[in-house]
């Protein structure tokens, strides 16, 4: 009785979480305004996130809310809630691009059929009841000797952007005044205050 | 106690059968969830209490004796105002918006341990957990500033997203030499591993940057840049009113203790006291005390300080802060190695 219900629960928490993963990503491309789009894609990253806890995959789960909504989805939002654009005039020719889209969606349809092909259920939670390792210390131990060195390429790449990014955007200004924070940390009291004593009336 | 408990499961086993387990947990959250606000109501009290005192004032004294009904007062009043929704606003996100900022501030309790038995879930990643839960609550903020279509509020908030994704860094960076020190990411096994120094004595830089780096992310002065009165009316929920404006407030008050219980659990030992022959007190004693001297800090540096500059703030955190973590990281790994503990 008791298994029956913890499997129950654990399968409406699925249906739950994978419903609004789905209904996020549709209307992340179907909302009119985009930065409901933004926020439907949120949703879905945190959908998913509940998908990783069901799969016993904490770690992937908190990883992903922190990196994608913590910052991804976040910067996402920062941009397209600056962006001042007609959203309506850029849409006018998206009927055109819509054999491209369909042929990259069959693309990627293919690819997950072959892959989910390979994959035999059951395997993989055998394998991972036999070894008494959290998964945090298991992804752990294979990143940092198996997998060390295309893990350090990938930050290296990451390194790589990020100062590529910076350079490209910073533009040192000189026409207007900046913060000296030097000299304002070398400033002291006795150069910046004086105590002057006032006689009563004589003030102002 | 443990007596108790066992007639309680007994009783509630006979009369919900097998899905009290699921009673069970719920009333769990509800005990849990009640404690928080009341300590959320009293803490907006003893704010006002004790910056009064240090400004040589009173305090609220009218309501109750000594003002102790003054939070009650204050509920009252913004449950029944009106909530006014601005007619250009985004009606939907506008009122998600304060729920969102409110939500995460209470979801975060879930993994934090009063004592070794008392937690509600005990997951193996919980520093992570609640890193990624205080991340979401920009989010509310974020939303409120935008769907109020107003300037302040939006130059409220987007300062407030900037504030918060630039802290939540060095923040993160202050906790991963305790995580280092603890060997784990549970929170319980990181006060466990303190049982004989607290992290406070060999990261005392870090708890600092830490306490630091928690003020400025929940908005806090002398880091209230988001709502600062003088340039932007009250910021990002200058549009809200009545409960949507509570659900912020409370929100803020609510990720205030959640912050501070976890410093007191990473840095200061959590429930353990600090003389081990004092251990007849019980472990929620020291964490309340713990957390409540953090919370009166708090308060203090709210009563001290003047606002900073944004400039300064961003400066802080991404030039002084970041690169000091990273550097205290590399030397608590290379005194764990010389050690022989790694």
């Amino acid at each position: 009785m008791m298994a029956s219900v913890a499997s129950l629960v654990q399968s409406f928490a699925f249906y739950l979480f994978a419903g609004m993963a789905v209904l996020g990503a549709v209307l992340v491309v179907a909302a009119r305004n985009p930065v409901h789009s933004v926020l439907s894609l949120v949703l879905t990253f945190f959908s998913t996130a509940g998908l990783f806890v069901l799969l016993g995959a904490e770690f992937m789960a908190a990883v992903l809310v922190m990196v994608y909504m913590g910052a991804v989805a976040m910067l996402f939002l920062f941009v397209v809630m600056l962006l001042d654009v007609d959203f309506d005039t850029l849409r006018q020719g998206a009927a055109d691009h819509l054999p491209m889209g369909l042929a990259v969606g069959f693309a990627i349809l293919v690819e997950l059929v072959v892959i989910m092909a390979g994959i035999h259920p059951g395997e993989g939670a055998a394998h991972a009841a036999a070894v008494p390792v959290s998964n945090t210390m298991a992804i752990g131990k294979v990143l940092y000797t198996q997998y060390l060195y295309p893990f350090e390429a990938a930050s290296l790449i990451l390194l790589v952007a990020m100062i590529g990014a910076i350079g490209l955007t910073q533009r040192v200004r000189r026409d207007i005044r900046r913060q000296k924070v030097c000299e304002q940390i070398a400033r002291r009291r006795d150069e910046a205050v004086e105590l002057k004593e006032v006689a009563p009336g004589q003030g102002a | 106690m443990n007596d108790i408990l066992r007639v309680v499961h007994e009783l509630g086993g006979g009369l919900f059968g097998f899905v009290w387990p699921g009673v069970w947990t719920v009333v769990k959250i509800a005990i849990l969830l009640g404690i928080v606000m009341f300590c959320v109501t009293y803490l907006t009290l003893a704010e006002r209490k004790i910056i009064g005192w240090m400004q040589i004032r009173m305090g609220p004294n009218r309501v109750g004796p000594l003002g102790l009904l003054q939070p009650l007062a204050d509920a009252v009043k913004l449950f029944f105002k009106e909530t006014l929704i601005p007619s250009k606003s985004e009606k939907l996100v506008f009122i998600l918006a304060p729920a969102l900022t409110f939500i995460p501030a209470l979801l975060g309790w879930a993994v934090i341990p009063f004592s070794p038995e008392l937690v509600l879930a005990d997951i193996n990643v919980g520093v992570l957990y609640v890193l990624a839960i205080s991340s979401m609550g920009a989010y509310g903020i974020l939303m409120s500033g935008w769907a109020s279509n107003a300037r302040y509020s939006f130059l409220g908030s987007v300062r407030s997203a900037s504030q918060m994704i630039s802290y939540e860094v060095s923040m993160g960076f202050t906790i991963i030499p305790v995580v280092m020190l603890a060997g784990s990411l549970n929170l319980k096994e990181i006060v466990l591993s303190q049982t004989d120094l607290w992290n406070v004595v060999p990261l005392f830089p870090m708890f600092f940057i830490y306490f630091i780096s928690v003020v400025a992310e929940t908005n806090r002065a002398p880091f209230d840049l988001p709502e600062a009165e003088s340039e932007l009316v009250s910021g990002f929920n200058t549009e809200y009113s009545a409960m949507t404006f509570g659900m912020f407030f409370m929100g803020e008050y609510a990720n205030m203790i959640l912050v501070s219980t976890m410093g007191s659990i990473l840095f200061l030992g959590g429930w353990l006291p600090p003389l081990p022959f004092l251990s007849f007190i019980p472990g929620i004693f020291w964490l309340a005390l713990k957390t409540g001297f953090l919370l009166f800090v708090f308060l203090w540096i709210r009563a001290t300080f003047p606002r900073y500059r944004y400039d300064q703030l961003m400066r802080l955190g991404w030039k002084v802060f970041l690169p000091f973590s990273l550097l205290w990281i590399f030397l608590t790994g290379a005194a764990l190695h010389l050690l022989g503990k790694a």
